[in-house]
């Protein structure tokens, strides 16, 4: 698919990363993602009917001609919960996405949102639902202040129609407030955007996305192209996100990152839903090795032994990936 | 130096800020260097001390008022053609379109033998959709801009001179100083007014009037705002809720309302329009707007710059007038001022979005 398979991230992710995690700043109970395994639904979240899928996917498919892109996955998100959705190049997640952000209809299965069923003919559609998307680049114009992005084509104004004029005082003061409840402290909102780090402008896109009334937000690897602290500090962003009950779809190819941030797992492969599992149902080495394709790597790693010489024994985790490997892909646990 | 200083002044000077937000203020002559305008505004009153020095003649009121009038005639359209870049697109067409305005009021008056703004009128809506037509096929099509445009300013240029032809079996057209409301248009586009003794050209204050007109729809409006997100990243600003195709076409029919109004102006201080004319222009109008610190890209840039940019084009071209040097140094002059303001903006854009 589309993906940007620039696969930029990290590798030991966890070790450096665990620390790392300041709590948000601003609603309290944001204790660092990565040691709760219960799913965050009784803090914060809505109270009543947190349970209901806010989207839901029923065994949906997409084909492009005769490719078939993604077959039958069935995947829900609901409101104070993170659903990561993991997957190598290729594996369909963009399809996924574009799915459920409204750019492409589903040509199989069903799209839910609050249980109706629905079918979106552009993003707007979903914006109008409430689920906005954060794609990876496509979310700020470089040279503009920070306080301009935020309300690019939603901005603030006051004045009768000739003077109407841009409410500046209101909108600084709008984007700041909102930045600061999401733990995004900034002294100068005049920056033009470009000059923050990779990390932050994502965040400042999570931030906008959910002061304009986003219930689901979909995050499109916001992670792939950063480095580990800035990683770090999407992550966060993610979990204020949750803690403020929003839906959140976290789109990664990083193991590592969806595992501490993330309540349900999903893992697509070849277009077709892998594995499907609650926090408490899998563990983060289960999830690496479904993710790259335990048997695969295996494969692999002999087929360089061969090529070049490779001293497969001392390859890291060679023990973990070939003990775990079952024959067929699936059986989670 | 007692240690205990700096070290109990720390704790309480950092506000909530500084452990997350590590974005600290930047200096205020950084701050500074990356508007738009500070460039070019030095680059002006550097060109304008030289002359001042180098030609005597400079220093009184008259030539001055010279100076300016030739400066408002590249300023008023370089402020469009500034606006248009700063969405990040090109009109190359700019230039004959001023004269296809001119010749278009000039020749439905005389011919139809109806009072002038009737013609001004026509031309108005000549001109705008000239620019609609530029911003659609863009749009639509996809294609650069420049390519567009040089299409436009191709097709244009043979038709001036070719229903011009037609119409008046002349390269120009017929003088319409005696029709109705010619003195009363003459007013408004092209009459002088006295300032101490010296006689000042109105397009100087449409200049400056259209220039403040622009900075407050640019830094204070929702349109401007678009207009720099349009040419600073299309696609994002599309993702967010922008109306990237009404941007784009109301910049470029911008650019035909300053084609007319320059038009008229030259329509009605000479009486008659030479077809063949405006060749060219649009450089010099492309050139004021870098010189003025718009980004060639897109997305970066002011309405202010492009005045003291279109203002040291016409402190060059009259100084080297009056310093009694050989005129033919004018475009090498130019040449030079506009690479040095190119490397200038490559710079403050380096600093200006340095981490």
């Amino acid at each position: 698919m589309a993906d940007n398979g620039t696969g930029s991230t990290d590798g030991p992710a966890p070790e450096t990363l665990a620390p790392e995690p300041p709590a948000p700043k601003a609603p309290a109970p944001g204790a660092p993602p990565g040691d709760e395994g219960a799913p965050p639904g009784d803090k914060g979240a809505p109270p009543s009917d947190h349970d209901a899928p806010i989207v839901e996917l029923r065994g949906a498919g997409k084909s492009y001609g005769t490719v078939r892109a993604l077959h039958d996955v069935s995947l829900a998100v609901r409101a104070g919960r993170v659903t990561c959705v993991l997957g190598d190049n290729g594996a369909g997640k963009s399809t996924l996405i574009k799915i459920i952000s409204g750019l492409h209809r589903h040509s199989e299965g069903e799209l839910l949102v609050d249980g109706t069923p629905v079918r979106f003919g552009t993003p707007r559609d979903a914006l109008a639902r409430g689920i906005a998307t954060v794609y990876q680049d496509l979310a700020t114009v470089p040279l503009m202040p920070v306080w301009r992005n935020f309300f690019l084509g939603s901005e603030m104004t006051k004045g009768p129609w000739p003077v109407r004029r841009l409410d500046i005082a209101r909108m600084k003061r709008t984007a700041d407030q909102e930045l600061r409840s999401m733990g995004i402290v900034l002294d100068d909102l005049d920056r033009p955007i470009g000059t923050l780090s990779g990390g932050q402008r994502q965040s400042v896109a999570i931030a906008r996305a959910v002061y304009f009334g986003a219930r689901v937000l979909i995050l499109d690897e916001p992670t792939a192209a950063l480095g580990v602290k800035q990683s770090g500090v999407v992550l966060k962003y993610i979990a204020a996100a949750r803690e403020r009950g929003l839906g959140v779809v976290f789109i990664t190819h990083n193991p590592h990152h969806a595992y501490m941030v993330g309540d349900h797992f999903s893992v697509l492969r070849l277009g077709t839903l892998e594995l499907s599992a609650d926090r408490g149902e899998v563990s983060l080495e289960e999830l690496t090795d479904h993710m790259a394709g335990g048997a695969e790597l295996t494969a692999l790693k002999h087929e360089l032994a061969q090529v070049s010489g490779v001293d497969v024994e001392r390859l890291p985790g060679a023990e973990e990936v070939r003990a775990p490997v079952p024959g067929s892909p699936g059986e989670g646990s | 130096m007692s240690a205990a200083g700096p070290a109990a002044a720390a704790p309480p000077a950092p506000g909530p800020g500084t452990a997350e937000g590590r974005a600290t203020r930047r200096p205020l002559a950084l701050r500074l260097l990356a508007r738009p305008e500070v460039g070019v505004f030095l680059g002006a009153a550097a060109v304008f001390v030289f002359f001042l020095i180098a030609a005597p003649s400079v220093r009184s009121g008259s030539s001055m008022a010279t100076v300016l009038y030739q400066s408002s005639t590249i300023g008023l359209m370089a402020l469009p053609v500034a606006l248009l870049m700063i969405g990040g697109e090109f009109d190359l067409s700019a230039g004959v379109a001023v004269i296809t305005s001119a010749l278009t009021a000039s020749m439905v008056s005389y011919q139809l033998t109806v009072n002038v703004w009737a013609g001004v009128v026509v031309a108005l809506v000549l001109s705008l959709a000239i620019g609609a037509f530029n911003g659609w096929m863009m749009v639509r099509t996809g294609l650069p801009s420049f390519l567009v445009t040089l299409g436009t300013f191709l097709i244009l240029q043979g038709v001036n001179l070719a229903v011009t032809k037609l119409v008046t079996d002349n390269v120009a057209t017929d003088d319409i100083s005696d029709m109705d409301g010619f003195g009363q248009a003459k007013k408004i586009f092209a009459s002088s007014f006295d300032v101490g003794g010296v006689q000042v050209k109105i397009t100087v204050v449409w200049w400056l009037v259209f220039a403040a007109l622009a900075t407050w729809v640019l830094l204070r409006t929702k349109y401007g705002n678009w207009v720099f997100a349009v040419g600073g990243d299309q696609d994002s600003a599309r993702a967010v809720g922008v109306p990237v195709t009404f941007t784009k076409i109301t910049l470029f029919m911008a650019v035909g309302f300053g084609a007319w109004f320059v038009g008229m102006h030259e329509l009605f201080s000479f009486n008659t329009v030479q077809s063949g004319e405006g060749v060219g222009q649009e450089l010099i109008y492309i050139a004021a707007s870098v010189i003025g610190g718009c980004l060639l890209t897109g997305g970066y840039g002011s309405a202010i710059g492009p005045v003291f940019g279109a203002f040291m084009f016409g402190m060059v071209n009259q100084g080297i007038v009056y310093a009694g040097w050989n005129p033919d140094w004018f475009k090498a002059f130019l040449g030079v001022m506009l690479l040095g303001a190119t490397l200038v903006n490559l710079w403050v854009r380096r600093t200006a979005t340095r981490r």
